[in-house]
């Protein structure tokens, strides 16, 4: 094997661990600070100016935290539940292009840890172990609540699966391709969203329901359920379950920036060339996944918790028939555009 | 032959976590315990270059089919006073049937190539995507379209059972 390459491949590696935990936690105190401005509050300003330094206050104190594990858990399946969550949060991350080619030191350097072919089938895998995190976190604490935010955790998961993933079979229709990199490449000209609003509509409705984020976050229902499933955890495990909430967050915001908003694509993009391109579709990019992050928030402190019933009823009845016929409708017309009528 | 120890890695790791399966006391665990098989096995496709059946193998059977597992589990609350005692005849009864099974599947993969030989041939693009479908469309498709009606078959038998009766005639 290539050692420049391995070392290449290694330095992307590490800094993607960086970045999305630090976006991780700064997404934290964005959130607070939007929270603050929507309900007409000041928001954390304690820490450093303008509160820059809460995220870091809030890391150092959920370690300094007492780590309690309940008498009658299950220990080992306590410890690794929100290790498999932060896991599954952090892989995706892997085959996600982050930008057009870079030029250093005399390599081609892509800005993508594998370009597997299979690219948003591997995506659906990982989020489909996603909700083992939770499951065996909530199932070993030994907690009626617990339990309870488990089940529901495993059931809206499974349920949103299937529409998300029929949403992005239409995606998959359109580019010809299974790899994340061919489908950004196919969105140079006009980006997937004008074809697919309605698959756009349902997979970001899915995406809020995977991530158990509000409307759909029943798992941690905290007026129904004390805290949902890490109502036992503490310390740094319940630190490293909601730092993952934050972090598959951030990359499934990416995941919609590529699918449907052309992923580092932007508008002229014909007139750069080189470094400078890599670098504008970079600060593309993060600009779109900074806009999703954005909305999500803005959902959270707008729209109030759905009803456990009201929340199936909207999976199954009304989002995967809704997806299926767009399937089909989009199948319709591609087979008329390759002549098939 | 580097390869050839991660195969052996990799196999020595499916067979220790399968006969967890068996082995471990309580139920849920022993689900997880299938779950690490089956995400061994999904790594022995992709050292076999089938990255397709690879995926497929950690959506279906580790993300979904496991999933439902686990819930059905977790809400039975299984413990060891409840658990049901088997009599001494079907404990006798499902050795036999299970011992017959392993032997059946001995003597039907004896002749098969020896561990890692067969990674050294995995330069082949069958298991892509795209040769794939390419295959499951053209000389495949008779099989294949079967096999989806038998799975629609399966999912209305399913429907109709979890109904209950008063609902049909409605």
């Amino acid at each position: 094997m290539d050692t420049a390459l391995l070392i290449e491949k290694s330095i992307l590696v590490i800094l993607l661990f960086l970045v999305s935990l630090g976006a991780a936690a700064y997404m934290t105190y964005f959130e607070r600070k939007l929270a603050a401005w929507i309900q007409d509050r000041v928001g954390p300003d304690r820490a450093g100016p303008f509160g820059i330094l809460q995220p870091i206050a809030d890391g150092v104190k959920m370690f300094l935290k007492e780590d309690f594990i309940p008498a009658k858990a299950d220990k080992w399946l306590f410890i690794i539940g929100p290790g498999i969550a932060m896991f599954t949060a952090l892989i995706t991350s892997a085959v996600i292009p982050w930008g057009p080619k870079l030029h250093l030191f005399g390599r081609d350097i892509v800005l993508q840890v594998a370009d597997i072919n299979i690219g948003i089938l591997y995506v659906f895998g990982v989020i489909s172990i996603g909700v083992y995190g939770i499951m065996i976190g909530g199932w070993a604490s030994n907690n009626k609540y617990s339990l309870y935010g488990a089940i529901r955790a495993s059931s809206q998961m499974i349920s949103y699966e299937l529409a998300m993933g029929v949403s992005a079979i239409t995606i998959v229709l359109l580019s010809g391709s299974l790899s994340l990199n061919a489908i950004v490449e196919g969105q140079s000209a006009v980006w997937n969203i004008v074809y697919q609003p309605v698959a756009f509509l349902i997979f970001f409705i899915c995406a809020l329901a995977e991530l158990n984020r509000a409307p759909f976050d029943l798992p941690e229902c905290e007026s129904e359920l004390v805290g949902g499933y890490h109502t036992e955890y503490s310390s740094m495990k319940l630190g490293l379950y909601l730092f993952a909430e934050y972090t598959s967050m951030f990359v499934s915001s990416a995941i919609m920036a590529i699918l449907f908003f052309g992923g580092y694509n932007f508008p002229g993009m014909s007139h750069f060339s080189g470094n400078t391109l890599a670098i504008l579709g970079i600060a593309a990019f993060a600009t779109k996944i900074f806009i999703f992050i954005f909305v999500i928030m803005w959902i959270r402190w707008t729209i109030p918790r759905f009803r456990f019933d009201q929340l199936m009823h909207l999976g199954w009845k009304s989002l995967l028939p809704l997806s299926l016929i767009n399937l089909l409708v989009t199948g319709l017309v591609i087979a008329y555009k390759n002549g098939w009528f | 032959m580097s390869l050839q120890i991660i195969s052996i890695i990799l196999g020595s790791l499916t067979l220790a976590a399968a006969l967890m399966v068996v082995l471990s006391k309580h139920p849920v665990r022993s689900v997880i315990y299938l779950v690490v098989t089956f995400f061994l096995i999904t790594s022995m496709y992709i050292m076999m270059n089938a990255q397709f059946l690879a995926v497929v193998n950690m959506i279906v059977y580790a993300g979904a089919i496991m999933v439902l597992f686990l819930f059905v589990l977790m809400l039975l609350n299984l413990n060891k006073e409840m658990e049901p005692v088997t009599a001494k005849g079907s404990q006798l009864a499902a050795f036999i049937a299970g011992g017959s099974l392993f032997l059946v599947l001995i003597t039907a993969l004896k002749d098969t190539l020896i561990l890692g030989q067969s990674y050294r041939e995995n330069h082949s693009q069958i298991g892509l995507v795209k040769e794939l479908g390419n295959l499951l469309f053209s000389k495949y498709i008779v099989a294949f379209e079967l096999t989806s009606i038998l799975f629609i078959a399966a999912m209305v038998g399913a429907i109709l059972l979890a109904k209950r009766e008063n609902q049909i005639i409605e």
